[in-house]
């Protein structure tokens, strides 16, 4: 998968992003490290901000197109 | 509720710190599992780890139970914390120390052995 959708699945998910990054960590199209900076992330925990991540990406994580993800998520306060 | 399912069910209840990964702590089969290994080892805690790639449906009960679709996964008393990126961020910060300490007291680190429960 190229990088496209996924950064497309996480702007729409969080419209008012600071930052929306998705980056092919080994250039084979599976292995990726986003970063998403929003105000929604303020205050809420850690798990509940990458539930969030997940839930925007839970089609390509569930049919196996993602087969690594790492998340980075920031606030912005 | 599935045999296997259940068995998944009481690891993360009965286990202190449940670590859901691919391969063994000896045999680590994915760069995530290992960052949250020594993130755990790192922080001194007691390990029970289980290998989810011996079959597919570990990891689809897995995922069902916890509502949390990658592996690795942490639980600590029965409470998912988190997978590789939050438990290495939690280590970072000195917050995976505090966190082990609070739901398993001042003590945990005396009880460092690391287990494996194979679930099927």
């Amino acid at each position: 998968m190229a990088i496209d959708p996924l950064q497309t699945l996480l702007e729409r998910a969080f419209p008012d992003a600071a930052e929306v990054h998705v980056e092919d960590r080994t250039g084979g199209g599976d292995h990726f490290q986003v970063t998403v900076r929003s105000r929604r992330f303020n205050g809420l925990p850690l798990l509940e901000q990458h539930r969030l991540v997940n839930s925007a990406l839970a089609e390509p994580l569930r049919d196996g197109t993602i087969h690594e993800l790492r998340i980075t998520t920031r606030g912005t306060e | 509720m599935s045999e296997l399912r259940e068995k998944i069910q009481n690891v993360i209840e009965t286990e202190p710190v449940a670590l859901f990964m691919k391969g063994t702590p000896q045999f680590v089969m994915c760069g995530n599992s290992d960052r949250a290994l020594r993130a755990l080892r790192g922080a001194g805690a007691p390990v029970t780890a289980v290998d989810i790639l011996p079959d597919p449906a570990i990891r689809q009960e897995l995922s069902a139970l916890s509502g949390w679709p990658t592996i690795p996964q942490v639980f600590v008393r029965g409470e998912l914390i988190g997978g590789a990126d939050i438990i290495e961020e939690l280590a970072a910060t000195g917050e995976l120390e505090q966190k082990l300490e609070t739901l398993l007291g001042p003590g945990y680190r005396e009880s460092r052995d690391e287990h494996i429960i194979a679930v099927a």
